[in-house]
């Protein structure tokens, strides 16, 4: 069975948002503009879609091999994005393509519906489980607001992007969730120029947001976990104990200088993180990304009800 | 224990073979997908899907069922009060593989099994009733979405025109756009979405399930009460003593009080009306004009253009003459002149009463749309060993076919073809596949015992109760609908 047969393409239930799954690829694909020109890029991303996972798994083992500063050459373009928004990463830090596989297929969806129908549309965006690929025509703007589990409609932090901000991707990686995190961060959300770049950082910084050794994390070997995890036998977090204040302080300050080194190197606008109720944030300008007292908003990770 | 032949490693690892990236799963782990879980080494499925509830009535009071997915999570609910849909539990096809989900439950202290699965249908369509007289295009004209065919006008029914969308030829037979562009008209229609509809050679019509179609951009008010030659009939004597003579103007049997039947027994004199068209018995005529969106379904505007002269050996100067539609939205009182020609004047106030009787007996235009479908080889097969059996089973009513909870029609003779209403099931239950082919909930209950004996897959049989603790969305049985497991008298064959 391919992709063909198995991808599942729906509209949700306010008839205006798609949602494609295909394993465990779920896309919500909200598009603004003219009908014909939605209906265009809709049919776009459904038609990209159904071969993506396929191409995914013909490279996985790969895909779950560490990268190193030279590219590697994939065959699928979904990989090759992965791999480059890795690969300036990986002189510093332990990172697979994996990193970004995320925000890579909502990057792709997202090419594919702006190839389709780009003249008409005022905004795009492709969540993938909260890694987001955004486009806005100039002139337009958006907010986005941040949670930390998305079980619980809190904002933690608010982002306002402009279209000249060039904020093409919103990425969170975190403790909690679905993917493995080597920190202890509730949450760390990065805004940069496309949603594979996004992804990758927010992986490398909410995994710096630590506190090695510590006896009140409990930490289990990837692979007991997940046996074909790409991290091997590295540790990853299981549960993190509540935690006292200096140790929150110490841990988020660890992050936010892998977060600063990310800026200062263009690799990301700027970082939201979160642990422990306690949000830090580093931006290239603080316009962009601001904390925020619980309110409502806009919910960055929702849950799925198709 | 459900979908996936999951192999089971030494340390009961499983490894799942749902999609492409067959995870290793360890046990109380899930996979990437959070789709599928190793529970205790067994492969099973986790994520929401719908389970249908039925309102409990107690001292009287209606249960509230507004609550959240998160407030029901880990609640046990009675078992006879909770059904599994299909909606969203996904499918097997086209791999052999027992249904996504088989519970067992039990209802009344009878077992019961209810198979449960999403089928991809490439086989199916719409059949679409629109309550109108007015004329939609020729019969066997091509029905047309975005400019492609999608279906055809079908057999009309009493007061009703028929559409028959979709189907395999459309879906898979043309070219790709046809197909694409059938596929999202049925699942529009199918989820309870308007879809605009041409009809070549005829009228362009926007058509939403439960609702009234609209025609030439005109919203359809009512279906006539009954064909002219019936209006007389029911109105006869209504219009005794008020008029002295009433033409009830419809496309299909054009009805004259003086000629027929019913003003016989009331012994009403002839009129020397004259009618065109063609005589079919006393009173009753065919094809007084051409079909069309005037008058009662003919392209009448001025209704005096389906009479000839009057007879001057039975008309006088002075007598009065009704002429009305069948649904009462047109009419025209009328008085013969000096010279036997009819003159438009007031109606009189009894006369304005039987027209509005006329409305009142017009029940509202709806468009009422039932999906169809085909339930494939490949599908029964998820349910059993020997497909056949399932047929089999069905037909002697021993197993029970819901579709999304809803009740089904399933056609006699071979197979299992189904039918269903789109508004008794929960919004948005269908979906598709770029194949193009329509994905319909589809579910199969029977007692366990007669599970077993067609062959079923026993051992993937679980109880509802396994089921209720994963995250799944309930929704409100619909008001009207059967509840799915409810124990009914079987029409088992001697």
């Amino acid at each position: 069975m391919n992709g063909t047969e198995r991808a599942q393409v729906r509209m949700l239930p306010d008839r205006r948002r798609l949602h494609l799954q295909d394993g465990p690829i779920d896309l919500i694909v909200e598009a603004a503009g003219t009908p014909g020109a939605v209906a265009a890029a809709y049919r776009a991303a459904a038609a990209r879609f159904r071969f993506v996972l396929d191409e995914l798994c013909a490279e996985l083992a790969e895909l779950r091999a560490p990268s190193a500063p030279a590219l590697r050459s994939f065959h699928g373009p979904v990989a090759r994005r992965m791999e480059a928004a890795v690969a300036p990463h990986a002189g510093d830090v332990f990172i697979t393509p994996m990193a970004a596989v995320a925000g890579a297929v909502a990057d792709e969806i997202l090419a594919a519906m702006r190839g389709a129908a780009s003249e008409d549309l005022a905004r795009i965006s492709v969540n993938n489980g909260g890694d987001i690929a955004l486009w806005l025509v100039p002139g337009e703007a958006t907010t986005v607001g941040l949670v930390s589990r998305p079980d619980r409609a809190a904002l933690f932090a608010r982002a306002r992007l402009r279209a000249e901000d060039g904020i093409g991707g919103i990425a969170t990686s975190g403790a909690p969730g679905r993917s493995f995190s080597l920190g202890v961060a509730d949450a760390v959300t990065t805004l940069a120029s496309c949603a594979a770049e996004a992804d990758a950082a927010a992986t490398i910084v909410a995994n710096a947001v630590d506190l090695p050794g510590d006896p009140r994390i409990e930490r289990r070997p990837a692979r007991s976990l997940q046996p074909d995890s790409d991290l091997g036998d590295r540790l990853v977090t299981r549960g993190v104990a509540p935690l006292d204040t200096d140790s929150i302080a110490v841990a988020l300050e660890r992050g936010l200088a892998a977060a600063r080194r990310l800026i200062a190197r263009g690799a990301i606008a700027a970082a939201a993180l979160h642990l422990q109720g306690v949000t830090r944030v580093a931006s290239r300008d603080g316009r962009l990304m601001a904390p925020e007292a619980p309110q409502a908003g806009i919910i960055l990770r929702e849950p799925l009800d198709a | 224990m459900s979908h996936g032949q999951a192999e089971s490693e030494a340390d009961d690892k499983v490894r799942c073979d749902a999609c492409p990236v067959t995870c290793y799963i360890r046990p109380g782990m899930a996979g990437a997908c959070d789709r599928y879980a190793n529970r205790e080494g067994k492969l099973v499925r986790v994520d929401p899907h719908v389970l249908l509830e039925r309102t409990v009535e107690r001292g009287g009071a209606v249960v509230p069922f507004s609550r959240s997915a998160a407030e029901w999570s880990g609640a046990v609910l009675p078992e006879d009060s909770v059904f599994v849909t299909a909606i969203g539990a996904g499918t097997t096809y086209p791999d052999y593989k027992p249904a996504p989900f088989i519970v067992s439950s039990e209802v009344a202290g009878v077992d019961i099994v209810t198979v449960v699965t999403e089928g991809i249908f490439s086989y199916c369509g719409v059949k679409v009733k629109v309550d109108t007289d007015r004329y939609l295009g020729p019969e066997q004209a091509t029905v047309r979405a975005e400019g492609e065919a999608v279906g055809h006008v079908t057999t009309g029914e009493y007061g009703s025109q028929m559409l028959s969308l979709g189907g395999v030829h459309h879906l898979t037979g043309g070219s790709k756009k046809e197909g694409r562009v059938t596929c999202e008209a049925l699942l529009q229609l199918s989820n309870g979405a308007p879809v605009e509809l041409a009809v070549d050679g005829g009228v362009t019509i926007a058509v939403e399930a439960g609702a009234a179609p609209i025609i030439n951009g005109v919203r359809e008010e009512r279906m006539r009460v009954g064909c002219g030659s019936a209006t007389i009939g029911m109105f006869a004597k209504q219009w005794l003593g008020h008029v002295d003579e009433v033409i009830v103007v419809d496309d299909h049997i054009t009805g004259v009080l003086s000629e027929h039947q019913a003003g016989k027994v009331l012994d009403i004199p002839p009129t020397g009306v004259k009618m065109k068209g063609r005589r079919s018995t006393p009173g009753r005529y065919f094809q007084v004009a051409e079909p069309g969106t005037g008058w009662g379904g003919t392209n009448v505007s001025d209704p005096l253009s389906i009479l000839g002269p009057f007879n001057p050996q039975e008309a006088r100067p002075g007598l009065t003459m009704l002429m009305v539609s069948t649904t009462g939205e047109h009419f025209g009182f009328y008085r013969l002149d000096e010279a036997l020609r009819p003159v438009e004047t007031e109606l009189p106030e009894a006369l304005r009463l039987s027209v509005e009787r006329i409305q009142e007996n017009c029940e509202p235009a709806l468009c009422t749309v039932l999906f169809m479908g085909g339930a494939g080889g490949s599908l029964r097969a998820g349910v059993t060993e020997n497909p056949v059996r399932l047929t089999r089973s069905v037909k002697d009513a021993l197993t029970r076919v819901t579709c999304g909870g809803a009740p089904a029609y399933v056609w006699p003779g071979g197979g299992i073809t189904f039918m269903v209403d789109v508004t008794r099931l929960p919004a948005n239950s269908f979906g598709y596949v770029p194949t193009p082919a329509l994905v319909a909930p589809i579910e199969f209950t029977m007692r366990l015992s007669d599970y077993a004996a067609l062959g079923g897959h026993m051992d993937h049989v679980r109880p509802l109760s396994a089921l209720t603790d994963g995250a799944a969305r309930h929704v409100r049985q619909i008001d009207g609908n059967p509840w799915p497991v409810e124990p009914r008298q079987q029409r088992r064959k001697a």
